[in-house]
């Protein structure tokens, strides 16, 4: 076995894309269930190609908030493949020509193994074939989700409206270590449910993060107990 | 119904300019550790909030049904590192089955 670091970066891309694209069926199901076609639904994994924001995007639709809450909480969690986007540039070094179609696989895989690589061209294998195998597959298993889910009639019945207060628990559990993070997710909870009552839906949750930016400003990593 | 179309191509094309913003902007400008703090504690806000609102709200009020019992079960794959098709699948099996039992 000749330990060659390509081969080993298109390994992990192929095992990180099959491990995304199945929960793509979650969406798709879940995306149906909120109230969106099938056709809306390829739309946001095509187009949107980023989980946490797609979840986001149907969970205020689901919940009946308006048009301009659902695409604030999707932007607001896409804003981290803008960083992402920042970190790659100078590992990816592209062509102009090039730059649209990294920017759309700038997702959290595809910027963890490119950035896992011990150098810039196993770097760019990784990403290219993480970004473009989670496409793939989180597309095809998103189709799959929305036909089926569209077959099961009253997702109620199937604990499917669970599931997707599951599904945010499982993307934001690796983001909950340090100590900054577990109070503002603590703190984004008690928002969320204490101004559900009174606020239009969907703007709780966007509330929740106007709690974060101020934490984020007023705090350093120089506070003890911030978070590394 | 367009309505929602439409909401569905402007958010993704936000989505996808964010993205491209991060590809052609100044790097230094999106380098600074402050704002990568507050993007990642926005995140983790965000989705702390929507597993609150999916869990424990409906119609404008904070309801307590199965859902809750479901999050639980999927906190619990996850302290045993079960992987997201599981935890998802668990809670929904959960739920499901507690309203067959008669829980609301």
């Amino acid at each position: 076995m000749t330990p060659d670091p390509a081969v080993a970066a298109r390994r992990q891309a192929v095992s990180v894309s099959v491990a995304t694209g199945l929960y793509g069926v979650s969406f798709g199901a879940l995306s149906v269930a909120a109230g969106l076609d099938v056709a809306q639904t390829m739309a946001l994994s095509l187009l949107m190609f980023s989980g946490g924001s797609q979840f986001a995007f149907i969970g205020v639709v689901g919940a009946g908030g308006g048009a301009g809450a659902a695409i604030a909480s999707a932007a607001l969690l896409g804003a981290r493949n803008g960083l992402y986007g920042a970190q790659l540039t100078p590992m990816l070094d592209l062509p102009r020509r090039w730059r649209l179609p990294a920017a759309q696989l700038t997702i959290d895989e595809s910027t963890a193994v490119a950035t896992a690589q011990p150098d810039r061209r196993t770097a760019r294998v990784g990403f290219w074939w993480t970004g473009l195998g989670v496409f793939l597959l989180w597309n095809t298993f998103t189709l799959l989700g929305a036909l089926v889910g569209d077959r099961l009639g009253d997702p109620r019945a199937y604990g499917l409206d669970a599931a997707a207060g599951a599904a945010f628990l499982a993307l934001v559990w690796p983001r909950l270590a340090g100590r900054a993070a577990q109070l503002v997710a603590a703190a984004a909870v008690v928002v969320a449910l204490a101004t559900t009552p009174v606020l239009s839906a969907g703007l709780p949750v966007l509330l929740a993060a106007v709690v974060a930016v101020v934490v984020g400003l007023v705090t350093t990593d120089r506070t003890p107990g911030g978070s590394s | 119904m367009t309505a929602l179309w439409g909401a569905v191509l402007l958010a993704g094309l936000a989505c996808l300019a964010i993205k491209l913003a991060g590809h052609v902007l100044p790097e230094h400008w999106l380098a600074q550790p402050r704002v990568a703090r507050v993007a990642a504690l926005v995140t983790v806000a965000l989705l702390s909030a929507l597993v609150a609102v999916q869990t424990a709200t409906g119609d404008g009020r904070v309801v307590v049904d199965a859902r809750v019992p479901a999050l639980a079960v999927a906190a619990v794959a996850l302290v045993l590192r079960a992987p997201f098709v599981v935890v998802v699948l668990l809670a929904a099996g959960t739920a499901a089955l507690l309203r067959h039992l008669g829980m609301p």
